[in-house]
């Protein structure tokens, strides 16, 4: 181990049937460091977070922590707490209706009898030494989130830890409580402590952090020095594209000229409950477009807000310059709009329900209840769907349960197709299904435009945003940041975008 | 937000229907769970009903009984003591209802802390009662035991006023043994709850005289009180072929069901029938099927206690003793030959229809 | 050549049987065909049915067939509702049993008026029907919002009524017996003058058929499938889960007036602590038997209806084969335990993997023959 380090991750490889989380990672943190941990979706972040806490058991690889002299082996997570390994996750894990010491304590003391006086008191020292301005005989419940969370981190400090993992701890919390928050991370610091920040806020990291590491498709990037990464080449690292190999990728999208055409939808200053700041969107006749950032960045939140799956709380909507209500899906559909969510399982298929079920669906909930679609029309719908689409299922009463991840994303697109919307919303259709099937839908999407259907297409992935769509609105930090158009479609310019200040 | 508002709107209904159920009538209250809710008696229109003011000239009584809603049985029982515990009676009444022992107990101890001159106590339960006994002797108020036994030494209570269990099932079992039917009396029997002591005492006459051979049990099921299963037992016993005579029904309402099943399968019953219907516990209804001659027997199980417990209280305040502590309730068997309109007014359990 | 064709015919016939036993109905329905053949080996006569005639002269049908179907009634009703329910929020009502002591309570109050026991109505019987649909409604409508709005677990949320259900139906009738025996009531709980079918037979058959009317003419079933299985993709496709939810309510607490109402019709007694004991818990293995997920989501309405006679026909063996009275719910909970454990899906893919480890050694074996 070098000198001043307190964890190193050596060689960690872990897999899932189908997948490789991690390969060969390697991770060092130091003391009194604040590392960040980037990556996108999918690149590997909470897999290692999760084998460092003891959550999965890696396949191979050493973890050394300082203060043992041979790699440690953490079976759980109380394996990995005994040995000085904290974690403070997202949402609040403790117990709002005890006290403040009382969570600090509970389930620590190996004695039976519990000294509550002493407690108390080695509590209130605790968070006085901190600054964190609770007392520790008041109810948790009675706090702030932000204030939970610093409680949380108290209960993680005092149990001697040398690694303090911060997963996602600022999505909850305001600026203010975001400030407080990185002030009790730089005292910290200042105890030796090694800080792990996972965050997607860009900002955040540049204001507290001393490290990057940077992970990418379950591989180790790099680690540099905060001042040695500027944000675009944070960015660019994240994404996989390299500054100059991606300057020249052009638009594969023929240039769309129609600009003088009516929009079909219009929204302004539109906000939901999903914590986005107000935005303006339009999209024209014919046109796609598309919202990107990375993730977190609420490029869903955004269609979703569009289309009224999140509750609106301002804002105007109109469609073809008429101003409409859209407050919820069914007002949204009936305007002819139409939405495939970006978590497939977990909002678009109805599991258990058959393909042919699953394809009516949505035309009729909007027929209505009194005017069920015959067995045969049904059949007729599923039948000239999934040729049309090339659906690979067994026949059109197969569980949708049962087809293949790009098959069932199919059988969603279909749903929409086949209520014949004015203007489509693909939030990541193409997420986690087979290459063919991503150029299928592609060329589905150019196809739809073609006839006269305006489509708004989000992806992960940059290049595929850059040969669909004609428009990209840029969004950083749950706001909106930037539009891009015709010359501007370039990797460059939408990563300079995304990381925005700085350079 | 809109949450919380409907969860209290939800709440408030709930709340209201109780109260709704517990004011809205002079009834006893209806919740299940009634625990030491120490109502006022029974108003009666009285404006000093309760009040320790009043309670000068008044014998204060703490009542502790099972909750009314367990059965019409206990209804009647109720509202017998409510009607004689009045302070135009000379009394003072408080009342205590609990299916549940423990919290019996913690009534009593209430009751007793209130200083109450008489504590009249029907226990859910046999056992546990000692101490509370034992303090209410400490504290000089006199108990006295109805419709339920304790375990308990004698000379902590006054006097028990009991039913006898065995003595109703023999009573029943000794007069359908005075009936004559051509091969023998063929019983279907149709039982209680398993284990309630008026099942037992009304099941031991008959398996007992079943097995002196004086008659045979074609048929023996629970119906669990329930009308609806005892009507699909005599189904079964029809469908079967059985040949009985007799059905044994231990109330009246598995009785009726029995009745159903015959009415159905054609087969006639009562006194001019072929088989011979018995039930027990005395509904009005119950008895005018046998003054109708549609029944030949229904049982009493006496739930008029209150006047046997005014006269303990009466002779002990006038400074008599009890002699015979064990106060057996006196009861009476229905007979469709015998039995008079009187008998149903003053006996039945309910309310008559207006003629 | 004719050894492969017989491999081939061997493992085909396997597939179908794996088809058989992999089907929904396959566990009602072969339970129904367990006692049948439990019961023509006890006695044969069990199947009897006889044309008989009533006391008052009436020609009918009776014998153990007709009365499981007739007393079968009012927990196929129930199920229906259950089923519903289960489909929609993944729970159970387990207050059915007091609700529909509240809905006879209601009726037999209304009829009888102030006296516990009458034969000329108090009030018209329309009346007492439409007053008790409408407690049965405002019960389900009750639990409706606790499991929709409030998102309280259905067990948890009908607990409310479970518990104070029976001391309602107690407040209404004062606690008291009831005996009400005016002919045209009981006719609906027995037979009809001139009609040789039992009442209630009838009754779950016009309900069966306006369910089936219901399924063809709206899309209830699709919504409610959807929206038990994945409440957030239904939202997204333009439902309405919480109405939806609460609709499912509402059509259990329809079936439970009804229920209640042939049930207490059929005796003409009713007291509020003994009505219908018990029945609830039969209710919920109704829908399980059917082989429907207690976790909701995909249904079968046939199947929950068949498995509520599947119960009654199991009480009524049991009763049949003379098990000791007291014996009996232990019988019954054994048997059922079974039938509940062998419908389960995970218990259904034990039997297949079984069955299809025995027809690989088939193709072995014939393969080695064939060589």
């Amino acid at each position: 181990m070098k000198e001043n380090s307190v964890l190193e991750m050596r060689n960690i490889s872990k897999s899932f049937p189908g997948v490789r989380a991690l390969q060969n990672v390697d991770f060092t943190l130091c003391e009194g460091e604040i590392h960040a941990l980037m990556g996108e979706n999918g690149a590997g972040k909470s897999t290692l977070i999760k084998v460092l806490t003891g959550v999965y058991s890696k396949d191979s690889g050493e973890v050394y922590v300082k203060g043992h002299d041979n790699a440690v082996s953490i079976r759980s997570p109380q394996d990995a707490q005994n040995i000085g390994i904290s974690t403070v996750y997202q949402e609040i894990t403790l117990c709002p209706n005890l006290t403040v010491a009382e969570n600090m304590y509970i389930g620590r003391t190996k004695n039976i009898l519990q000294n509550w006086k002493k407690m108390n008191a080695d509590a209130d020292k605790m968070l006085s030494a901190l600054g964190i301005p609770a007392s520790a005989t008041q109810q948790l419940g009675n706090y702030s989130i932000a204030i939970q969370q610093m409680v949380a981190i108290a209960r993680a400090v005092d149990m001697d830890c040398k690694v303090l993992i911060l997963d996602e701890p600022t999505s909850s919390l305001d600026e203010n409580e975001v400030e407080k928050l990185f002030g009790l991370m730089r005292d910290l610091k200042a105890r030796g402590v090694g800080i792990i920040f996972v965050t997607h806020f860009l900002d955040q990291v540049y204001e507290v952090c001393d490290k990057i590491t940077v992970l990418r498709d379950g591989q180790l990037v790099g680690e540099y020095e905060i001042e040695n990464l500027p944000r675009i080449q944070l960015v660019s690292k994240m994404l996989g594209k390299d500054m100059d190999d991606t300057a020249d990728i052009q638009s594969e999208a023929e240039a769309y000229d129609d600009g003088e055409a009516e929009p079909v939808f219009e929204a302004e200053g539109l906000v939901s409950v999903a914590g986005i700041k107000p935005f303006d969107f339009y999209i024209r006749k014919g046109e796609v477009n598309g919202f990107t950032g990375l993730l977190g960045s609420g490029r869903s939140e955004c269609v979703r807000a569009i289309f009224g799956a999140d509750r609106v709380i301002g804002g105007k909507v109109k469609m073809h310059g008429k101003p409409v209500k859209i407050n919820k899906p069914i007002q949204a559909m009936k305007n002819g709009i139409a939405y495939l969510p970006e978590d497939r399982k977990g909002d678009g298929i109805v599991g258990d329900l058959s393909v042919r079920e699953n394809l009516v669906l949505a035309l009729q909930v909007m027929r209505g209840f009194f005017k069920p679609f015959s067995k045969a029309q049904a059949y007729k719908f599923a039948d000239e769907y999934i040729k049309l689409l090339d659906i690979k299922t067994a026949s059109a009463d197969t569980p949708i349960n049962s087809l293949s991840g790009g098959n069932q994303q199919k059988v969603i697109v279909a749903r929409w197709l086949l209520t014949n919307p004015e203007y489509l919303i693909l939030d990541e259709p193409t997420r986690g299904i087979d290459v063919g099937t991503k150029v299928d839908i592609q060329k589905l999407v150019l196809k739809l435009a073609s006839e006269g259907k305006s489509v708004t297409f989000i992806s992960s992935e940059t290049d595929e945003m850059l040969r669909t769509c004609s428009r990209l609105v840029v969004m950083r930090d749950r706001k909106v940041v930037g539009e891009l158009t015709g010359e501007d479609l370039n990797q460059n310019k939408v990563m300079s975008t995304i990381a925005g200040g700085g350079e | 937000m809109k949450k919380k508002i409907l969860a209290a709107v939800m709440a408030a209904t709930m709340a209201l229907a109780l109260t709704a159920c517990s004011g809205g009538s002079t009834e006893p209250a209806a919740e299940g769970e009634a625990t030491e809710a120490t109502e006022a008696p029974a108003a009666d229109g009285a404006g000093d009903a309760s009040g320790d003011a009043a309670s000068g000239d008044l014998i204060t009584v703490g009542i502790i009984n099972n909750d009314p809603s367990e059965s019409g049985y206990r209804t009647a029982n109720d509202a017998d003591l409510k009607a004689m515990f009045t302070a135009e009676n000379g009394y003072d009444a408080k009342f205590a209802y609990s299916l549940k022992n423990d919290e019996q107990i913690t009534a009593a101890q209430q009751f007793i802390t209130e200083g109450v001159n008489y504590l009249l106590l029907s226990a859910a339960d046999t056992a546990g009662w000692d101490g509370v006994l034992q303090s209410a002797k400490d504290a000089g108020v006199k108990v006295i035991l109805f419709d339920r036994v304790v375990d308990a030494d004698e000379s902590l209570y006054e006097a028990s006023i009991v039913s006898d269990m065995e003595a109703e099932g023999q009573r029943a079992v000794d007069w359908l043994l005075g009936q004559e039917k051509e091969g023998g009396l063929k019983v279907v029997h149709i039982q209680g709850h398993m284990g309630s002591a008026a099942q037992q005492g009304r099941s031991g006459a008959l398996d007992a005289a079943a097995e002196e051979g004086k008659l045979e049990i074609v048929e023996q099921q629970t119906a669990d009180w329930s009308t609806e299963t005892a009507m699909e037992i005599v189904q079964q016993v029809i469908n079967a072929g059985k040949e009985f005579n007799v059905i044994y029904a231990e109330n009246d309402g598995m009785a009726q069901g029995a009745v159903e099943a015959l009415d159905a399968a054609g087969i006639t019953h009562g006194v001019d029938g072929d088989v011979i219907i018995m039930g027990f516990d005395c509904n009005k209804w119950a008895l005018k099927e046998v003054l109708a001659g549609r029944w030949n027997y229904d049982g009493q199980c006496n739930p008029f206690q209150a006047s046997y417990i005014d006269e303990v209280i009466k002779t002990l305040e006038s400074g008599g003793t009890i002699e015979e502590k064990t106060i057996i309730l006196e009861e009476k068997g229905f007979d469709a030959e015998t039995i008079t309109e009187a008998d149903i007014e003053q006996y039945g359990i309910g309310s008559e229809e207006a003629e | 050549m004719a050894n492969a064709s017989g491999t081939k015919e061997r493992s085909k016939f396997l597939s179908v049987l794996i088809k058989i036993i992999t089907n929904q109905m396959f566990i009602p329905i072969a339970a129904i065909l367990i006692l049948t053949i439990v019961n023509l080996v006890a006695d044969p006569s069990f199947f009897a049915v006889r044309y008989g005639t009533n006391t008052e002269g009436a020609k009918l049908f009776a014998g153990n067939p007709v009365d499981i179907l007739n007393n079968g009634t009012a927990l196929a009703l129930l199920a229906i509702g259950m089923t519903f329910v289960t489909a929609a929020s993944g729970g159970q009502d387990i207050s059915v049993g007091a609700t529909m002591a509240i809905a006879a309570g209601v009726i037999i109050k209304i009829v009888s008026g102030s006296n516990t026991t009458s034969s000329t109505y108090a009030h018209p019987l329309i009346v007492a029907v439409l007053v008790a649909l409408l407690a049965g409604i405002l019960c389900g409508l009750f639990n409706g919002v606790l499991v929709s709005f409030l998102n309280i677990q259905p067990m948890v949320a009908t607990l409310v009524l479970f518990t104070a259900g029976r001391s309602i139906a107690g407040w209404i009738t004062g606690n008291l017996s009831y005996k009400f025996s005016a002919p045209s009531f009981k006719a609906f709980g027995q037979t009809f003058p001139g009609v040789p079918i039992p009442t209630p037979i009838i009754i779950s058959i016009i309900c069966f058929i306006i369910l089936a009317l219901i399924f063809k003419f709206t899309t209830l079933g699709l919504y409610v499938q959807a929206v038990g299985i994945n409440e957030n993709s239904a939202r997204l496709n333009g439902l309405n889960p919480i109405a939806i939810k609460l609709s499912s309510y509402i059509i259990l607490g329809v079936c439970v007036a009804i229920a209640a109402f042939v049930t207490v019709a059929r005796t003409g007694t009713f007291i509020s602590s003994t009505f219908v004991k018990d029945i609830e818990m039969d209710a919920i293995l109704a829908v399980a038997l059917g082989g429907n997920a207690l976790s909701g989501g995909k249904f079968n309405l046939t199947a929950s209806i068949i498995g509520a006679y599947v119960i009654q026909y199991l009480k009524t063996t049991l009763t049949a084969l003379g098990i000791n009275a007291v014996a009996l719910p232990a019988y019954k909970a054994v048997v059922i335990i079974i039938l509940v454990i062998i419908s389960t899906p995970s218990a259904r893919a034990w039997f297949v993997r079984q069955w299809q480890a025995i027809a690989k050694k088939f193709q072995k074996v014939e393969a080695k023959e064939v060589a």
